[in-house]
């Protein structure tokens, strides 16, 4: 389990860097808290010509909450650990707390990074199916400039995205919800810090007289890619005690088309997302009702 | 300074060196060494049609490669069956390097020598195989079909087919007011212990000897093992197991392939040469346990006493059977537990498979045997409507039957005779210690509050400490120092301070005075291994035999100073004393460390301790010799012990667990066991070792199993996909102890390496049964396998 041969680069600048990887392209890869690639490298499953190391882009170590605290915006070089601490995300949007205790384990969380885990697009990846969920956006950047994609588009498949060899995503930025709003994350996994077998993420959302508005979804391990269902046909307009929020389980269940593998079966992980969605709009909306 | 030292809690002596990262393990050896790389087989079943090394030749700072046509002499011929038995007929083991054949993915094939393991896996990318593809056999349902053949010279893919029997079982059978018959399944597991294999080889041309490290549980057979292959006389090769980073029985095969291969490398290139096991290789590249179909016939009366019990085990063995049939034969005696049938047949069939290779996994057949044993005794206790404990206690063997005769022959190949054990006073602890009777009523509030709770038993009795010998070498230091060695090897069990305290018992010294070495050939070359739970009875007896002999010597020695009688003499901390006098009074003590000095004559003084030992130093006898007839100089021995037959621990376990109505997550809320191992060197390590049974006894039962599919790909070759219980799934365990001596050896300790493992899957089942209303027989259960159950029982 040793890497095959590569070349190893290390800028000390966002220019450099992606000046690199546009020299290099298409044989470069990034490598940031190399938690995910790093066994990818050793097993030679992946062999890329040329290897990227950020870890000295201190300008993108960074957790910043936006003016409005409408948003937290989070650099490519912040672990996953610092997004998890960070006071002032948490306060405006806990849901990044709570999700990332579910990635894998603290030691993994003090290296691996956040924008890391979402360029690198597992479909079992919790902060992939967050951003979806949110709604949020990624930033790419390049010799030739920089961009802006959100999240339904910039995931393509499994393991795959829209960022082009050459492009270094520089941050994500998670909206936080607007109005009444509860959300929650859970999941189920063999082993705790695990791959989630299924795992959900929810908004609920109220109106003023605490009724159900809105209702969606996302979802890791039950699809190529993080997949967002809105549920909120199945519970609008009820009371949040009065909201059949199994319907809307079984709705999320009937949408998702997951598959079999060592660990769990088809017919179980639908079984999970339909329970676990269940619960997790219970929860995200008794949350919303008491919420500011 | 601890003077108390056998049966004291005292924290391991070898814990600050490897807690604080000071162990050297066998890749801390030898950083200017070549580094090997093995080409493995892809495929599960395939002929070798051609290698291409073309390719790789060019690659810079490659130095050899070699393939089946290089082993010359003895290293080509096939690996050696290290316990051949009557009843395996069609043994079979493989080639140091492949032989035309591949039989499991993993294989080894090619060895590549380079400057470096990077350029050594670069080589190893190049190399082309060129296969002829045959149809693989994988599970024990194709097996036993045989309508595919592993080997073609094996018929029916059976290597063994042995059936033990005491009475007329289906007399029994027929006349059994109940019978029940039931289908058990137990998947694969392995030891995957921390460090994975490892060999290091230096080969020295003057002295013409080699010296091999090697991550292994049995130094002085891989020596003899190694002389024999390698045609070298056995006083020219020495085998040291350095640190070793856990074992749990795969690293008691030997020599592997690469423990071969690696120092014949040596020796041709005259070059230092290792090879570090990595994480992916082991899980294709060593071995693997626990698979087997069971089918029990049970014959049982009103009161659930067994009448007739017949079992039927069909044992994967893997692609070969380089360790014979060592673990069917465990399920098959062991299976029996505390209980004893009136009648009993075993019947088992060791089957071949393209997977790799079945070796003893901690446990070694004994978790499938108790599984087989407790399901049946449910199974019973359902039927008949009667309390689980109520029908186990009915059948136990009783203490005034000790000791007990099961009319079986044991793995050892000597009778399976239990020789001590109080098996109702175990049961009793247990109940007391989870609350059995008070159950029902947590299981109500449970309910009630739409939670679904069960609770489960297993016993087990556990043949530990078998033969044929180990030995101990102690020795008194002129500085006071007491050094001990003993041959087995340790691979993190705490050997070094539990010998320490046998040893600084035997002797009167305090117990940190005591330094011992295990598994190293130049410092102790008689021994056989730490396997089955023997280490502590076997070299704990020898060591303390060797103390004892010690200890006369010096009473002799101190009394012929003090101008005492040996008999009135005592050692305490150190001193040699007349019984009962304070310490240091003129005239009436000495301490050990001068009588070490007394004890050898020198000639020569090149120290302050030498200089008092000079032939001219003190006042002498002229009128004899420095050393006397028949005496030796020095203050030292060595003793040995060889049992009759092994000696049986036993326990019982209980677990209370959670199964989730809607998700099917199953949650151990208590672990409870209660263990009898005979007399405790130091309870500390002994609780130790259950705790670490236990976290693979759980393991075995909800997480881990070596999932292959139809080809024989191993689907789940790393820690990823192989699900070990981390921390935060082993639950705490609360412990008991009964202490029954064994009447078989002279400290009357039983093994407990094993214990913990033992019925983690027999005590999860019966506590998940009991949880869901349903029995399982199939383990290990993931909450998929759970809700898929539930699905199952719903359409029924």
């Amino acid at each position: 389990m040793k890497p095959a041969g590569f070349t190893y680069h290390r800028p000390a600048t966002v220019d450099d860097a992606v000046a690199v990887l546009a020299e290099v392209n298409p044989a470069g890869k990034v490598l940031a808290g190399g938690q995910s690639l790093v066994p990818l490298l050793s097993m030679r499953l992946a062999a890329p010509e040329h290897l990227v190391d950020i870890n000295r882009l201190s300008s993108l170590a960074y957790v910043r909450v936006g003016d409005d605290g409408g948003s937290v915006t989070v650099g490519a070089l912040a672990r996953h650990a610092d997004v998890e601490r960070d006071a002032a995300a948490y306060a405006v949007l806990p849901l990044l707390r709570d999700t990332l205790r579910h990635v894998a384990h603290p030691t993994i969380r003090n290296r691996g990074t956040t924008v890391g885990s979402i360029a690198h697009a597992d479909p079992s990846g919790e902060m992939t199916a967050v951003l979806a969920l949110l709604e949020g956006t990624v930033t790419l950047r390049s010799t030739g400039g920089e961009r802006t994609v959100a999240a339904r588009d910039f995931f393509t498949g499994p393991m795959s995205t829209c960022a082009d060899a050459g492009e270094l995503v520089t941050s994500v930025t998670f909206p936080v919800p607007e109005g009444r709003t509860g959300a929650v994350w859970t999941e189920v996994a063999r082993r705790h810090g695990d791959y989630a077998v299924c795992g959900t993420g929810v908004v609920v959302t109220l109106d003023d007289d605490l009724r159900v508005a809105g209702a969606r979804a996302a979802y890791i391990s039950v699809a190529p890619e993080p997949v967002v269902i809105d549920l909120t046909e199945a519970v609008a307009g009820e009371m949040v005690d009065d909201a059949d929020w199994p319907a809307a389980g079984r709705l999320a269940a009937g949408r998702l088309d997951p598959g079999d593998d060592i660990h769990a079966t088809a017919a179980y992980r639908s079984h999970l997302a339909e329970v676990l969605t269940t619960r997790a709009l219970r929860e995200a909306a008794g949350r919303a009702s008491v919420a500011a | 300074m601890t003077t108390a030292a056998f049966g004291e809690p005292i924290a391991r002596l070898e814990d600050p060196r490897l807690l604080t990262g000071q162990g050297r393990f066998l890749d801390d050896i030898g950083h200017q060494a070549l580094a090997a790389a093995f080409v493995r087989s892809p495929h599960a079943h395939a002929r070798i049609v051609d290698i291409d090394v073309s390719a790789a030749v060019d690659v810079e700072g490659l130095v050899a490669v070699y393939t089946h046509e290089d082993l010359d002499g003895r290293v080509g011929e096939p690996l050696p069956l290290l316990i051949p038995h009557a009843a395996l007929t069609h043994g079979r083991t493989a080639y140091a390097l492949a032989k035309d054949e591949v039989n499991h993915v993993g294989e080894p094939i090619v060895m590549v020598v380079a400057t470096d393991r990077y350029v050594a896996e670069d080589v190893c990318d190049r190399i082309v195989v060129t296969y002829d593809f045959l149809p693989p056999v994988v599970g024990i349902e194709a097996a036993r079909s045989a309508e595919l053949l592993v080997h073609d010279d094996v018929p029916g893919n059976v290597s063994a087919h042995l059936v033990q029997s005491r009475g007329d079982v289906e007399a029994a059978l027929a006349g059994a007011p109940h019978v029940l018959e039931l289908d058990l399944d137990i998947e694969r597991s392995a030891s995957t212990p921390l460090e994975g294999k490892g060999v290091h080889a230096r080969w020295d041309a003057d002295d013409a000897s080699l010296r091999v490290y090697t991550s292994t549980q049995a130094s002085t057979s891989v020596r003899a093992a190694l002389a024999a292959r390698l045609e070298l006389p056995l006083d020219r090769v020495e085998v040291i197991a350095p640190d070793v980073g856990g074992g749990f029985g795969v690293k008691i095969v030997h020599p592997w392939p690469e423990e071969v291969v690696v120092p014949w490398a040596a020796i041709r290139l005259g070059r230092e040469v290792k090879w570090t096991e990595d994480r992916r290789e082991h899980f294709v590249g060593a071995t693997h346990e626990r698979g087997q179909l069971q089918h029990v016939e049970v014959g049982f009366d009103d009161d659930g006493r067994l009448l007739g019990l017949d079992v039927t085990v069909w044992h994967d063995n893997g692609a070969y059977t380089p360790y014979g049939i060592i673990v069917p034969i465990v399920t098959t005696t062991q299976l029996l537990g505390p209980y004893k049938p009136e009648a009993y047949r075993a019947e088992f069939f060791s089957l071949y498979t393209n997977t790799v290779t079945v070796t003893p996994y901690r446990g070694a057949g004994r978790p499938q045997g108790c599984f087989a044993m407790e399901r049946t005794m449910d199974a019973v206790a359902a039927y008949l409507g009667l309390d689980r404990t109520v029908v186990r206690e009915r059948n136990f063997i009783r203490p005034d039957e000790m000791p007990y005769d099961h009319g079986l022959i044991f793995q050892d190949g000597r009778p399976l005779i239990y020789d001590s054990g109080d098996y109702p006073a175990t049961l009793e602890k247990l109940k007391k210690l989870v609350g059995w009777d008070e159950f029902e009523a947590f299981r109500a509030e449970a309910r009630a509050a739409g939670r679904r709770v069960g609770i489960g038993i297993a016993c087990y009795v556990e043949g530990t400490g078998v033969g044929p010998y180990e030995g101990g070498w102690v020795k008194v230091e002129t500085d006071g120092t007491v050094v001990a060695a003993t041959g087995l090897t340790t691979q993190g069990q705490g050997h070094k301070t539990a010998f320490a305290q046998v040893v600084a018992s035997e002797l009167g010294v305090p117990v940190e005075r005591v330094q011992v070495t295990t598994g190293d050939t130049r410092r102790f070359g008689y021994a056989v291994g730490t396997f089955a739970s023997r280490a502590a009875v076997m070299s704990g007896n020898a060591l303390a035999s060797a103390a004892r002999k010690v200890r006369d010597k010096a009473l002799r020695i101190a009394g012929e100073a003090l101008e005492a009688d040996p008999r009135d003499l005592e050692i305490v901390d150190g001193v040699v004393r007349v019984v009962g006098s304070p310490p240091s009074a003129p005239g009436s003590s000495i301490p050990l460390a001068t009588v070490a000095v007394l004890a050898n004559p020198l000639r020569y003084a090149f120290d302050r301790e030498a200089e008092r030992a000079t032939q001219f130093g003190g006042p002498v006898d002229y009128s004899k010799p420095p050393v006397a007839e028949g005496d030796s100089p020095g203050l030292e021995d060595t003793g040995y012990y060889s049992p009759p037959r092994s000696t049986f621990a036993n326990g019982m376990h209980a677990a209370i667990v959670e199964t989730d109505p809607d998700t099917a997550e199953i949650t151990i809320l208590r672990y409870c066991v209660v263990h009898d191992c005979g007399r405790l060197i130091n309870p500390r390590i002994v609780e130790g070792q259950i705790h670490g049974g236990v976290a693979q006894g759980v393991g075995g039962a909800l997480y881990e199993r070596m999932v292959y599919d139809d080809a024989g790909q191993l689907l789940n070759a790393s820690f990823m996909d192989f699900l070990m219980p981390y921390a935060t799934e082993v639950p705490v365990v609360e412990t008991d102890h009964l202490e029954t001596p064994s009447p078989l050896n002279p400290l009357g300790i039983k093994g407990a390496g094993e214990a913990g493992v033992i019925p983690g899957s027999a005590v999860l089942a019966s506590a998940i049964s009991d949880a869901e209303g349903f029995a399982i027989t199939r383990m290990p259960i993931s909450p998929s396998d759970l809700f898929s159950l539930r699905l199952a029982q719903e359409s029924r």
